[in-house]
């Protein structure tokens, strides 16, 4: 076995034992750390895979930006004491509903998409690095990518509209 | 990589973090000396000749405290805390450039710890975990004071973060490239260093880098007048000693990439001649190492120098108000930055390198013409 | 009413351009702090160097010797009279003959104590002694202390040593001003 390979396992035994601790976990806080530590062994593959763009933006996105907003809201929330009792029946089959729902059009996606099998000889390394990203973005997928950009400057002008004080509004 | 090579990359890089940690531990000393000699005192001198041994002193006294964890913390949460602060700290001067290259048997090794080519996306994704540790300390524990000291920590890097990448992008813009040696490469004459191409980049940047540091003026996570001590209010003993160490590994840090970014790392001007001069005297191997040393012996310097304007600024000015930290980030330098990226845009697309010190002279020109035309404060001296 | 000069008038106008920049306040600020760091320090290293307390100071209490190396002090108990702390306690003597080189008078202190942790420092043991044998030295502390048994000071401390006389400097400084100066010169 290659070190990539142990390192590969482990990374993925760590990513599979948070991500389950982020479900089973009783405090909320714990299982957003969970999660963050679900995020590093994600980026851990990535750089596995010599995506260190999309490693290092992962990083920053996620465990440096929303999940801090995650873990500050659920701080602010002070989620101590046990609030079981609102889970009706009723919600709790609506969400197993819900995930079989997911889970059915996942695999589906999963046994109809055909993923290119992998040849080391010519395998283009440098494909996951910056260089190599920037221009399939700004070339194969430019509308996409500015159609996503402007969606991304709706939900700002969106958020900074819900956020603004209006004449009413009580200050505290 | 042969095991020459390897040898030499790891007492490279063994020496990179043994120097941090060298230098975080004496900038308490200097803090300490600064602060002193600002005020008109002389500071610590009493632990061997000036003070010197004062960081020695501090630690054994860190070390023989009371480790206290209080009962209702979480008691792994409260000890993991401290650890990812100074992890995060550590990790960021991985990717910094120290110097040119060594040559030796053949080998040219630069002098780095590791050579990326997403550079100061690395350091800007570690900068940004830096805040967990703060956050996961005060939260663990328990206390609401320690709560509000990590909430405002985290409120505030992310605010200030979005005004840093925005700077960097001008930077990224102008170099075309992520890798912090690409970016060092292309300060290379006196007059292309960044701070003279980006002179409003560099002050949004370095007004970021002191509030990602926590540093006075932005140090409200830990403002004892209101929250007692901050996020570390419950901490004792070395976990305490921890998160002030990590403030001054970051503060190095910081200082490290701004001297990278903004006043060409390595570079100090006429060094093609000086380069010239010693492998032409010394022979190329000896002449280029001895160069490398000279470039890395500048680098220091230039830290050195933010070092002490960190300290400097901490012990001039007085904190921000919250809101006032928030309006500054959010409506002056978020909004600066932006223009400062379409500027520099505009500079590139005609080819005009210094295009971002039209805006700089835009500003000094309103504030002077508003100043002009404020009514004039009459001091009036006050009748008994 | 106005105390200094310096004050100003608080007004809560609209800040202008320049001044919501921030910059040239900071830069102020910073050019006052950075002239203050090359300024020269006040500072007296203590333990090393010592300043001059002036002529007046009251520290270490001594009991003088005349001239000739007699004890002045004849045991009269003026001094532990005048003592707002009860500190000086003595036992009287009567000279042996023989000893009229040691004591200057009949009767001597056999035995003179000081309690340094009562002691005040007033000096009115100096003023009430009509022999001019106690003196608060004006150049020396009474040392530091960590038990209690080293606070109360015998006749083997603070009779004067003849290689280590008193002279009081400055002479023409009156202690206090009740007193005529001639007499109190310690010489």
């Amino acid at each position: 076995m290659k070190a990539t390979e142990i390192i590969f396992y482990v990374l993925t035994a760590i990513t599979l034992l948070s991500a389950s601790f982020v479900v089973t976990a009783r405090n909320p806080v714990h299982s957003v750390l969970a999660l963050i530590l679900t995020f590093f062994c994600l980026t851990g593959h990535y750089v596995l895979m010599n995506a260190q763009f999309l490693a290092a933006v992962n990083i920053i996105v996620y465990a440096g930006a929303i999940m801090v907003l995650f873990l500050f809201t659920i701080m602010f929330l002070n989620l101590q004491k046990e609030d079981e009792e609102s889970k009706t029946t009723l919600t709790k089959m609506a969400a197993v509903v819900v995930g079989g729902v997911l889970l059915v059009v996942m695999v589906a996606v999963f046994r109809a998409a055909s993923v290119a099998p992998y040849d080391p000889a010519t395998y283009n390394t440098r494909v996951g690095l910056v260089e190599s990203l920037g221009m399939v973005l700004y070339k194969d997928y430019l509308l996409p990518f500015e159609l996503a950009s402007v969606l991304f400057l709706v939900a700002m002008v969106g958020a900074v509209m819900l956020g603004k004080r209006e004449p009413g509004d009580r200050h505290f | 990589m042969n095991l020459t090579e390897l040898i030499i990359k790891s007492i490279i890089i063994l020496v990179i973090f043994g120097v941090t940690l060298v230098i975080a531990m004496y900038s308490t000393w200097a803090e300490r000396k600064v602060a002193g000699f600002m005020q008109d005192r002389l500071g610590p001198n009493r632990a061997g000749p000036f003070g010197l041994l004062q960081p020695l002193a501090d630690a054994g006294k860190m070390f023989f405290k009371e480790d206290f964890i209080p009962s209702q913390a979480n008691k792994w949460l409260f000890i993991i805390g401290p650890c990812l602060a100074i992890l995060t700290a550590l990790m960021s001067s991985a990717v910094i450039p120290f110097g040119d290259s060594i040559r030796y048997e053949g080998l040219t090794i630069p002098v780095q710890g590791v050579e990326i080519n997403i550079g100061i996306l690395y350091v800007f994704g570690v900068v940004s975990l830096g805040v967990y540790g703060i956050m996961v300390g005060g939260w663990a524990s328990n206390n609401k004071f320690s709560l509000l000291g990590a909430i405002r920590a985290a409120s505030q890097n992310i605010s200030y973060e979005i005004a840093m990448g925005l700077a960097i992008i001008a930077i990224l813009m102008m170099t075309g490239s992520l890798s912090l040696r690409s970016i060092v490469a292309g300060q290379e004459s006196f007059l292309t260093w960044n701070v003279f191409t980006q002179p409003l980049g560099f002050i949004i940047f370095l007004t970021c880098a002191f509030a990602e540091c926590n540093r006075t003026p932005f140090d409200l996570p830990e403002c004892e007048t209101e929250l007692v001590g901050g996020y570390h209010t419950e901490y004792s003993s070395m976990k305490l000693g921890f998160y002030l160490f990590a403030e001054y590994i970051n503060m190095f840090v910081s200082s490290a990439v701004i001297s990278t970014l903004y006043f060409g790392g390595y570079h100090y001007p006429f060094m093609n001649t000086v380069h010239n001069a010693l492998t032409g005297s010394l022979g190329e191997v000896t002449g280029h190492n001895l160069a490398t040393l000279i470039g890395m012996l500048v680098l220091f310097a230039k830290i050195f120098f933010f070092i002490f304007f960190f300290m400097w600024v901490r012990w001039t000015l007085p904190r921000f108000r919250y809101d006032q930290l928030m309006n500054l980030g959010w409506k002056s330098l978020i909004p600066l930055s932006i223009l400062n990226v379409v500027v520099t845009g505009f500079g590139l697309l005609y080819d005009i390198e210094y295009a971002s010190w039209l805006i700089v002279i835009v500003m000094v020109v309103l504030a002077v013409m508003s100043s002009a035309r404020a009514p004039k404060r009459v001091v009036q001296p006050q009748r008994s | 009413m106005q105390l200094t000069n310096r004050s100003k008038q608080v007004s809560n106008k609209e800040m202008t351009l320049a001044e919501k920049m921030y910059l040239p306040a900071i830069a102020q600020g910073l050019a006052i702090t950075i002239k203050h760091f090359f300024q020269k320090k006040p500072t007296i290293q203590y333990p090393e160097v010592k300043r001059y307390l002036g002529p007046i100071f009251r520290g270490h209490h001594v009991l003088k010797r005349d001239e000739e190396g007699r004890e002045r002090c004849t045991a009269c108990g003026l001094c532990s009279l005048a003592c707002p702390a009860e500190a000086i306690s003595m036992v009287a003597a009567e000279r042996k003959k023989g000893e009229e080189n040691l004591y200057r008078e009949e009767k001597y202190a056999a035995v003179y104590e000081i309690n340094m942790l009562r002691c005040i420092f007033c000096g009115l043991c100096e003023e009430a002694c009509p022999k001019q044998a106690v003196y608060l030295r004006h150049d020396r502390f009474v040392p530091v202390f960590t038990e209690r048994d080293q606070v109360i000071y015998g006749k083997d401390r603070l009779v004067e040593q003849l290689d280590d006389r008193y002279v009081r400097t400055g002479s023409e400084v009156r202690a206090t001003p009740t007193e005529p100066t001639l007499s109190r010169s310690a010489t």
